[in-house]
């Protein structure tokens, strides 16, 4: 046991996967500890944000890239190639870069893969590069051994320009907190269908590209809007934390106006899941001054991907770096998780 | 499923399989002001302030901190959780034992939660990995399907309180296939509030305690624990203002040294409770001495199977010799692990110093860490007891 123990430090475990400390901790350890030097990125790899923002001439480039291992592939409301497109497209938009210059595409397929599904995921890619108006200018593709892949793993790069940046580590006291939709629908209806479970319910995924959606938040709030997060793999919860980290803030969010579906309350209960620390693929989290906030509401609202918008609470100049919710009840802090609710899920 | 409307707001607003109503009824914000402010009015008036109030449930301890409800007591109100974790009580010779079996090629069913708890060297989880046959199971009736299912020896290590002796009872009761036995580690909760309701450094002036394993017991078991303790006894319910209400009930008897026993849950639990469980319970089983893990030795609170089910009694069919695993030490951490102190209620998990850094519900050290029912996971789920 005691040698099993130090045995264990030397490898990689799925918790180095949740994208939340155990991931920040591997990555500076290992995969960044030699990439001090940022260059002259304005945001950079050591920023642990969604992407890096890069100045070009007087524009500011924000570059990004994501690589998708989702289990099952295919799953109610999207498949991996409609995540692969969304995840970078969102990633870009919540750092400011609203309109996607390019994307590129690598494709690794497991030998014996079905040609029938691969021509499904570049279907419903190209579907979503057209939602989001986004070109695939660049690609690869490479076949593994049969055994040597789960299937099929998918990476997607973007480059997109920023007039203004709205990076996760700008929020002052009295920001607004807004989320654009429903929270906990990709992590939920991917669990269920992995699971089989069958909860008479509608539990989709939310995966889809929101940055007409943050084009439109940014023309109404231009540098009101202070600060975008993507809220994937450590949920709501993970990416308000993170938020509140970096931003030297504290953040206290009501519980009664979280907007959730029923379905996905209930089906959190059965399941020990809490909704705030799943998953979303299309959702975006924004801090807003308090006088933009009701213009940027207002225009959410009108849009059909940001219908079920809210107001959740505020950034406060208290309990830095941690997030305070009222339950309607009594008060207690929000966890970032500390371990995947449901690993493969990105 | 909740139906209607589609986005109810958050994931306390709605109960699964409930309707509008039980919201209402059990997390009513305004009901829970009402009931936080008299509770801080009777709060004023306690004679001997902090009041120590105990609850024994993991069940009650994930309500509490998931809604917050200690940032409603005032600081002359002390709420801890006992030794209420069925997963972190089970003491580290008895999953010696369970390792032991399945390293002898005998195929071990338990609850999922048990996987990670430490015995003194490893874990079954740790035994999986080597190879030995350990399965995941819902109960004890689903230890015996599988065990109709598999050609070999099935042992069913039955872990927890009265809510699952009882159930593990009945599969014996129903005449379970020749290759089932159970390794019970079952415990009985009335001997361990006695224990700690005694603990010199423990101080408590009442005990919230346990629906769910009063309705099985019925709440007139707790007449003799107000007797021998001349403290009072309140059952409660769950939701936030079941727990809300019975601290209000128990406050007052606190305030006005009234020993006594009240029911706060009269929709679930009764005087004499499940007469048929507990007959079945004590047919199956007898109460003998026994340790709990990291807190004391307790007369009458382990549940072993009487001599008649000896052929279901995975202790007399097979030679358990666990003294191989024993030999190792516990590791450094496991030596540090406070949980003991933590379920005795003289402790809090904040005051250990793994908490959060060595020990986490990905990489646990102590029970109190593995279980979803146990102090430590559910304080770093729900960032434990915060002056907010």
């Amino acid at each position: 046991m005691n040698d099993t123990a130090s045995d264990e430090e030397e490898r990689i475990t799925l918790t180095h996967g949740t994208g939340g400390q155990a991931t920040r901790d591997l990555v500076s350890e290992t995969l960044t500890a030699g990439f001090e030097d940022a260059g002259d990125a304005l945001v950079g790899l050591a920023d642990f944000d969604d992407g890096a923002v890069l100045p070009v001439g007087d524009k500011k480039l924000v570059v990004t890239t994501d690589t998708h291992v989702v289990q099952p592939p295919f799953f109610p409301g999207g498949d991996i190639g409609r995540l692969a497109v969304s995840g970078t497209v969102n990633d870009l938009a919540v750092m400011g870069a609203t309109e996607v210059r390019g994307l590129t595409s690598g494709v690794v397929v497991e030998a014996n893969y079905p040609r029938e599904k691969l021509e499904r995921i570049a279907d419903s890619m190209a579907e979503a590069c057209r939602e989001a108006d986004a070109p695939v200018v660049s690609g690869d593709t490479k076949v593994m051994g049969n055994g040597e892949l789960d299937g099929i793993t998918i990476n997607t790069a973007g480059v997109g320009v920023a007039e203004h940046v709205t990076p996760d580590s700008d929020l002052s006291p009295q920001d607004v907190i807004i989320v654009t939709d429903t929270i906990g629908e990709h992590g939920i209806a991917l669990l269920a269908e992995r699971e089989g479970i069958d909860f008479e319910a509608d539990l989709e995924s939310d995966v889809q590209p929101v940055n007409d959606l943050l084009a439109a938040v940014l023309e109404v709030g231009g540098e009101a809007v202070t600060a975008m997060k993507d809220p994937t793999r450590t949920g709501l919860a993970g990416a308000l934390n993170e938020m509140a980290r970096k931003s030297e803030v504290g953040i206290e969010v009501t519980d009664e106006r979280v907007p959730v579906t029923g379905d996905v309350t209930g089906a959190g209960e059965l399941l020990g899941l809490d909704p705030y620390q799943i998953a979303n693929e299309g959702v975006a989290i924004l801090g807003v001054e308090p006088t933009a906030a009701e213009p940027v509401l207002a225009a959410l609202r009108d849009h059909p991907k940001g219908e079920n918008a809210a107001a959740i609470g505020k950034a406060i100049d208290d309990h830095h770096g941690r997030v305070v919710l009222d339950t309607g009840i009594g008060n207690r802090y929000m966890r970032e998780p500390s371990k995947e609710a449901v690993p493969r899920i990105c | 499923m909740s139906e209607g409307d589609p986005t109810r707001a958050g994931p306390t607003g709605s109960i699964p399989g409930g309707d509008g109503d039980d919201e209402l009824q059990f997390r009513d914000p305004e009901k829970a002001e009402a009931l936080a402010d008299k509770i801080a009015e009777i709060g004023d008036d306690l004679p001997d302030p902090p009041a120590t109030v105990m609850h024994v449930c993991g069940s009650h301890e994930q309500s509490i901190a998931k809604f917050g409800l200690r940032s409603l007591l005032p600081d002359s109100v002390r709420l801890v959780m006992g030794p209420g974790c069925p997963v972190c009580v089970t003491n580290m010779p008895e999953v010696d034992e369970a390792v032991a079996l399945a390293e002898d090629g005998v195929t071990v069913a338990t609850y999922g939660d048990m996987l990670k708890v430490s015995g003194t060297a490893k874990s079954l989880d740790d035994a999986r990995s080597e190879g030995a046959d350990v399965r995941v199971v819902y109960g004890a009736q689903d230890a015996v399907e599988l065990a109709e299912d598999l050609d070999r020896e099935v042992v069913f290590f039955a872990t927890g309180f009265e809510t699952t002796a009882a159930p593990t009872a009945a599969a014996i009761k129903a005449d379970p296939p020749e290759n089932f036995s159970i390794l019970s580690a079952h415990k009985y909760i009335p001997p361990a509030m006695d224990i700690v309701a005694e603990m010199p450094d423990t101080e408590i002036d009442g005990y919230l305690a346990a629906g769910n394993a009063a309705i099985i017991t019925g709440h007139g078991i707790f007449d003799d624990i107000v007797d021998r303790h001349g403290l009072p006894v309140v059952v409660g319910g769950f939701e936030p203002l079941d727990i809300l209400a019975g601290l209000v009930k128990l406050l007052e008897h606190i305030r006005d040294g009234e020993e006594t026993v009240e029911n706060a849950y009269p929709r679930c639990v009764t005087e004499a409770g499940n007469r048929v469980a507990k007959e079945q319970l004590w047919d199956v089983f007898e109460a003998v001495d026994g340790e709990w893990r990291g807190i004391a030795h307790i007369p009458d609170a382990n549940l072993e199977l009487r001599e008649e089910y000896a052929a279901h009694d995975a202790r007399e069919r097979f030679d358990i010799d666990p003294s191989a695993l024993r030999e190792a030490s516990a590791s450094q951490h496991l030596q540090e692990c406070i949980c003991g102190d933590i379920m005795a209620g003289t402790a809090d998990p904040t005051d250990c110093p793994l908490f959060g850094e060595e020990c986490t519900p990905a990489e646990p050290v102590g029970a109190c860490m593995v279980s979803s029912e146990g102090t430590c996971k559910i304080w770093q789920e729900y960032g434990g007891r915060p002056e907010l």
